[in-house]
This record gives structure tokens, C-alpha cells and sequence, in this order.
């Protein structure tokens, strides 16, 4: 559990003159579940895209190739009109698996949608189709994965049925990432929280460390204590 | 780029209305304006009044021409409705029935006959502009045909009057003396008698009759061929300068199919480009593809925009080759060319997918990149059938710019060229469309820079 499975330093982030990113650095080790949580426009989605290859950072590097690091997007990307199985066996041969049908065979049983292997996606239900498109990211079998606000739009059950999913494949060693804005979440399944506002990477721990920054009791409300520490910080 | 084709064919298995709308919608438009290219304006529907009295005739030059045949003659370029009083043309006007109405007057006969007053039609007529124009240039054209009928008719007879004035013998006009002498003959007829004459004032008075004799049958002579440049001033001879001269069914065939092609290539390619922003894959499909983590990228913008472009050409190539080919069995093509058709409909195809997949790149949805391919074809194909002399020269050399950087004129120019030797040559058109792929798929590279 102590092998580095990502290394990221001093990631920057320029859109013209705006700093979407400022001199980001962390790490993270295998099977570690990370959340990466802020305010909108903290930078979340750029820090995780630039990760997942969607984006080439202005400065800094990370420790693994694009195709190293799992993807899943915060909408499903998946087609619409093709099944289940024909979406999984579609990207495993894109992602060059060795055995796209072995692939295909245990996503579906990792997603528990063999029974709807043969449906369209446009049939599946919004948490059917985030289990797909996490499955997705993991065909290649990565060692890291990076999720952009996965449970956004599911039902209470259906998340709950995700993050079972989601902390198997941390507890198979896969390091997880996570960007949300559910800090519960963040409390509920993240052994760390990294917490960005305005680019910048302002807290970097467990969400017990999370607590006592902010003040807070270990059993105190989480999201209370995320925004006073964001109070806090910008009023310094 | 296999697993990718074969996703975008099985989707498009799966949108089976889509794809015979995509068919269906370009082929019946291109065939429509194959259609109003290959004929010519339709006749006019117009009533004709002939107020003369049966059997009417006029004398023209000695001639004589019946007024029936003259009206049959005058309204040769329209769909005549005969009909006994004007009242009744009228009333079939303001019906709807004709779009205008011909009145030959009772006089006409002995007006043009007379050779001093001219002679009237009455024209009566209704309806929009637009047929107000058609019924107007059909009528001034029967008009100006039948005038040179008649111009024609009174130089002949005046040729022929001049002919017996030269030549003499009977003229053939009631009261006049038989086997005159022929002013031609009268000048050798003087010669000889002057020859017998003593000098004095007699022969001084035949000489100068003479020379008056010579001089006037020199020149009556000449009046025929004046008469005969007057008649017909101008004489029309053609030259085509580059190529054959292309038949307007055979050039509306390459019309129609070059229309279909485009549809078929744009839509399909924008459509199936931007169907990847919509699911939101392009991002997944793509990551990496420009960040310099090279390793373990899906695909390359380049790989994906080939595809999608083949995808389309291939498409689009397989219906317009269709259409040529069935069409070809009404129309006669020259079937030795096909290997020039091929070549032509191969590059077309592969620009106007390059274009499409251009315009999918910049499109956020399906809808939004079909709409945008569909609004930028139709506007397209009609600039490039724009024909140069139509419009101003600031206004026409800008249209042909545009045609120029967009390729529906060049694969309407190799397609033509391929089908009908028209100029300019296939390799000129095939060259640019070439550039024209490149292009486009520069475009469609930078387009794709934005992966959400």
C-alpha cells in the first residue's frame, strides 16, 4: 500500500491570462481512494482531465501516461446506440486489451449488468449508465483511476450501489481519484482530501486532518467545516 | 480505426430512418433540379382570337399568305387555346384558365397588305410578375419570329422583282407588256446600235443613255445582295473554346448527382464527427492524443477525422456512382468514361466528407452540424450554377471566389469534365480537389482541439 501509484508536481494551468491551476503537487498510493473537492471553478476538473490526457499542462508533470490513468468523465461517454456489451468490447479493442472478450466478461460481472448486457444504453438508467461508463475506464485494467463527479444525478441507491463498486476496486489496489462537491462523500469513503480553491492545492490529508484544520470535532459536520475553511483561507 | 468503422456502420444499421432520409432526401432534390435544368420553360397557355375572316390572306411582295397559317406560325412558342371573341380570352384570363390572351385583329390582312400602315395584335394578360415575364418574352419572341418571317418573304419577292427587272421576259404582274427587254441586256442592245450611228447630237444622247443603262444595271445588281445582308444583318456562327459542347440533360445528370454526393458526404460526416461530441466520447476516444503522454492513446485526431471521412466518401461515392449509373441507362452517357467517373465522384466524395467532418469538428450536436452542412450545400450548389454574364462583375467574381474555396464547383467542374470532356480538364478539378480535402482536413483537425 506504500508504492507511489501517482506522482504529480507542480501542475499549472493557463487559459490566457486566467490560472486555472497553480503549482499543484501530491501523490497518491495504490488502492488509496482520493477525493478531490472545492468550490466551482477551483480547478477539480482541469487538475483530473489534465491526469486522464484531455488537456496538456502549461507547466509540471505527472508520473503516468494517459493511458495508465483510467478516465471517467462526468457525463457517461458511451454510445447511445450500442449495447452494453458492444460499448465494453468497443473500447476494449480501442484501449488494445489483450483480451477484449475476457475484458467484456468481467466488467460485466464487476457491474453486475450481465443481464443487460444485450440493452442499449439508451434504455439503462442513469446509474446503470455511470456503472458502465466506469467500467469503461477500467477495461485496461489502470493503476489509477480518476472520476469527475461520479455520482452527480443518481439516486441515493444508486450511489451507494457506485461507491460499493467504486471502493472494491481500491480495496483490489487501483488508486481512485474523485472530484465531487458532495463533501459527505468525501467523509463517508476518502482515506484523503485534496482541496483546491482558486487552482490552488490548499489542504492535502485524511478527512480527519480535514476536521482539526478547520477547527472542528472528529464527529463535526464536514460540509460546515469545508466552508468556514474556505471562509477562512480567503480571508487571509 | 477498424473497431471505429465498424461502431459507426452498426450505429448507422441502427438509424435506419436516418440513413433513408439521408438518401432519400438528397437524391429526390438533386433529381428535381435535374429535372428544371434539363427542360426548358413551359409553354404559356394562351388564348388566340382570330377575328379575320376565314380564309383571310396577305399579300406580301407579290405573295400571298394565309392569316391561319401566320397565327399557327406566330404562336408556335406557346400552348395556344383557340377561342372565338375576345370577351371569352377575357373571361379564360380571369379565370386562371390561360395566362393571357392574342387578339388578331379583323383589319390585319389589309394592313399588312397594304405595305404603308402597320399591323396590330392586341395582347391581354394577368397574373404574377412571374408570368407576367414568361408570357411577355414567349410573345416578343413569337412576335420577333414571325416579323422576320414576313421581312424574309417581302425581300424575296423584291430579289425576284429586281431579278426580272435585270433580266427581263414575262413579269408575271396583271397588265404588264410580255418579253420586256432585261435592263441588263439594254447596255450591249446600245452598243450595237451606237456602233451604226454618225457622230452628233443623236449618238451623244444614245452615249449618255448608255452609261445611265450600265451604271443602273451594275447597281440593281448589287441591291440583291443588299437586300439579302438586309433581311438577316446578323449571321450567328458558334466556337466552343475549351472542350465539346455539353448537352443540358447530360450537364443536369452532373448536376443532380453532384448535388446528391454532397448532401450525402456533408451530412454523414458532420453528422457521425459531432455524434462523438454529443456522447461525449470524444474526449475519451482522444485524451492524450495532444498532450505529449503519447502512451496509450485510443486514437489520433487524425485517425478518427480519416475515418469519419472515409466513412462518408465511401457513402456518398456508392449513391452518386448509383445514380450516374441508372440514370446513364435513360440518358446517353458515354460509358468508355467510367473509369473517369470514378475518379471524379472518388476525390469529390473525399471533399465533401472533409468538409463535413470540418463542419462536425466545429458543431457541438448532431442536429447543430446537420443543420449547419445542410444550410451551407443548398447555397452552395446554387453559386456554383451562377452563370458568369448573369450578375455584376464585382458580384460574380465574388461568388466565384466562394464556389472556388468550397468544393461543390470543383466536383461539379471534374464530374463534368469526366462525364462530358468539358472544360476545364479533369486534372485541374481533380487537383483541387485535392487541395481542397487537405484543407478542410486541417480545419477539422484544428476543430477538434476542443475534446468537450
Amino acid at each position: 500500500m506504500n508504492a507511489k501509484a501517482l506522482a504529480v508536481a507542480n501542475l499549472a494551468m493557463r487559459y490566457g491570462e486566467r490560472e486555472a491551476l497553480r503549482d499543484v503537487s501530491f501523490e497518491a498510493d495504490a488502492g488509496e481512494l482520493v477525493a478531490v473537492v472545492g468550490p466551482n471553478g477551483a480547478g477539480k476538473t482541469t487538475l483530473l482531465s489534465i491526469l486522464a490526457g484531455l488537456q496538456r499542462p502549461s507547466a509540471g508533470s505527472v508520473s503516468r501516461a494517459p493511458g495508465e490513468v483510467g478516465w471517467v468523465p462526468q457525463q457517461p461517454a458511451l454510445y447511445s446506440k450500442l449495447t452494453v456489451a458492444e460499448n465494453l468490447a468497443l473500447f476494449a479493442r480501442l484501449e488494445r486489451v489483450a483480451d477484449p472478450d475476457a475484458a467484456v466478461e468481467e466488467m460485466l460481472e464487476q457491474t453486475g449488468l450481465r443481464d443487460r448486457a444485450s440493452d442499449q444504453l439508451s434504455r439503462l438508467s442513469g446509474g446503470n449508465r455511470q456503472r458502465v461508463n466506469v467500467a469503461i475506464g477500467l477495461l485496461s485494467r489502470p493503476p489509477v483511476l480518476a472520476l469527475d463527479e461520479p455520482s452527480t444525478a443518481l439516486d441515493p441507491g444508486q450511489r451507494e450501489r457506485l461507491w460499493s463498486f467504486i471502493r472494491g476496486l481500491a480495496a483490489e489496489g487501483t488508486s481512485v481519484l474523485f472530484s465531487t462537491h458532495d463533501v459527505a462523500e468525501v467523509q463517508r469513503y476518502a482515506a484523503r482530501a485534496l482541496v483546491l480553491a482558486d487552482g490552488r492545492l490548499l489542504f492535502d490529508g485524511t478527512p480527519t486532518e480535514f476536521l482539526a484544520e478547520a477547527g472542528r470535532d472528529l464527529d463535526g459536520d464536514f460540509e460546515d467545516a469545508f466552508v468556514s475553511f474556505l471562509r477562512a483561507r480567503r480571508q487571509r | 480505426m477498424i473497431s471505429l468503422l465498424r461502431k459507426d456502420i452498426l450505429i448507422l444499421r441502427r438509424s435506419r430512418l436516418t440513413v433513408a432520409l439521408l438518401v432519400l432526401y438528397p437524391v429526390a432534390i438533386a433529381l428535381l433540379i435535374g429535372l428544371a435544368l434539363s427542360r426548358g420553360p413551359a409553354k404559356p397557355r394562351v388564348a388566340v382570337v382570330n377575328e379575320t375572316a376565314p380564309g383571310a390572306r396577305v399579300e406580301v411582295g407579290g405573295r400571298s399568305v394565309d392569316v391561319s397559317d401566320y397565327a399557327s406560325q406566330l404562336f408556335d412558342q406557346v400552348d395556344a387555346v383557340p377561342t372565338a371573341t375576345r370577351a371569352q380570352a377575357v373571361a379564360k384570363i380571369q379565370s386562371g384558365d390561360v395566362l393571357a390572351a392574342v387578339v388578331i385583329p379583323r383589319d390585319i390582312a389589309a394592313r399588312l397588305s397594304s405595305d404603308v400602315s402597320q399591323a396590330h395584335l392586341e395582347v391581354l394578360y394577368n397574373g404574377n410578375a412571374l408570368e407576367q415575364s414568361l408570357v411577355q418574352s414567349s410573345l416578343n419572341s413569337a412576335l420577333a419570329q414571325a416579323n422576320l418571317g414576313f421581312s424574309e418573304q417581302i425581300q424575296h419577292a423584291a430579289a425576284q422583282a429586281i431579278g426580272l427587272l435585270l433580266k427581263g421576259g414575262n413579269l408575271g404582274v396583271l397588265g404588264a407588256p410580255r418579253n420586256l427587254v432585261g435592263l441588263g441586256e439594254i447596255p450591249s442592245l446600245l452598243r450595237r446600235v451606237i456602233a451604226h450611228q454618225p457622230p452628233g447630237p443623236d449618238r451623244a444622247a444614245l452615249e449618255r443613255t448608255l452609261a445611265f443603262a450600265t451604271f443602273a444595271a451594275e447597281n440593281l445588281t448589287l441591291s440583291k445582295t443588299v437586300l439579302q445582308t438586309i433581311s438577316q444583318p446578323i449571321a450567328v456562327h458558334t466556337k466552343l473554346l475549351h472542350g465539346r459542347r455539353t448537352p443540358l440533360d447530360t450537364f443536369a445528370v452532373v448536376v443532380a448527382v453532384a448535388i446528391s454526393e454532397m448532401f450525402i458526404g456533408l451530412l454523414l460526416a458532420a453528422g457521425a464527427v459531432a455524434l462523438e461530441r454529443e456522447e461525449h466520447v470524444l474526449g475519451r476516444l482522444l485524451r492524450g492524443s495532444s498532450t505529449g503522454r503519447a502512451r496509450g492513446v485510443l486514437l489520433s485526431r487524425n485517425t478518427l477525422l480519416a475515418e469519419k471521412s472515409l466513412l462518408a466518401a465511401v457513402c456518398a461515392f456508392v449513391v452518386a456512382f448509383a445514380m450516374l449509373a441508372g440514370i446513364g441507362a435513360f440518358v446517353g452517357l458515354d460509358w468508355s468514361r467510367v473509369p473517369l467517373w470514378l475518379a471524379a465522384l472518388a476525390l469529390a466524395a473525399l471533399a465533401f466528407g472533409a468538409l463535413g467532418v470540418s463542419i462536425g469538428a466545429l458543431a457541438r450536436e448532431v442536429r447543430a452540424a446537420s443543420l449547419l452542412a445542410f444550410l451551407l450545400s443548398l447555397p452552395l450548389a446554387f453559386l456554383a450554377l451562377v452563370p458568369s454574364g448573369s450578375v455584376g462583375h464585382g458580384l460574380y467574381d465574388a461568388i466565384s471566389a466562394v464556389s472556388f474555396v468550397f468544393p461543390f464547383k470543383a466536383a461539379l467542374e471534374a464530374l463534368d469534365a469526366a462525364v462530358n470532356q468539358s472544360s476545364p480538364g479533369l486534372p485541374i478539378s481533380l487537383v483541387h480537389l485535392a487541395v481542397l480535402v487537405a484543407l478542410f482536413g486541417a480545419l477539422a483537425r484544428v476543430g477538434l482541439r476542443r475534446l468537450d
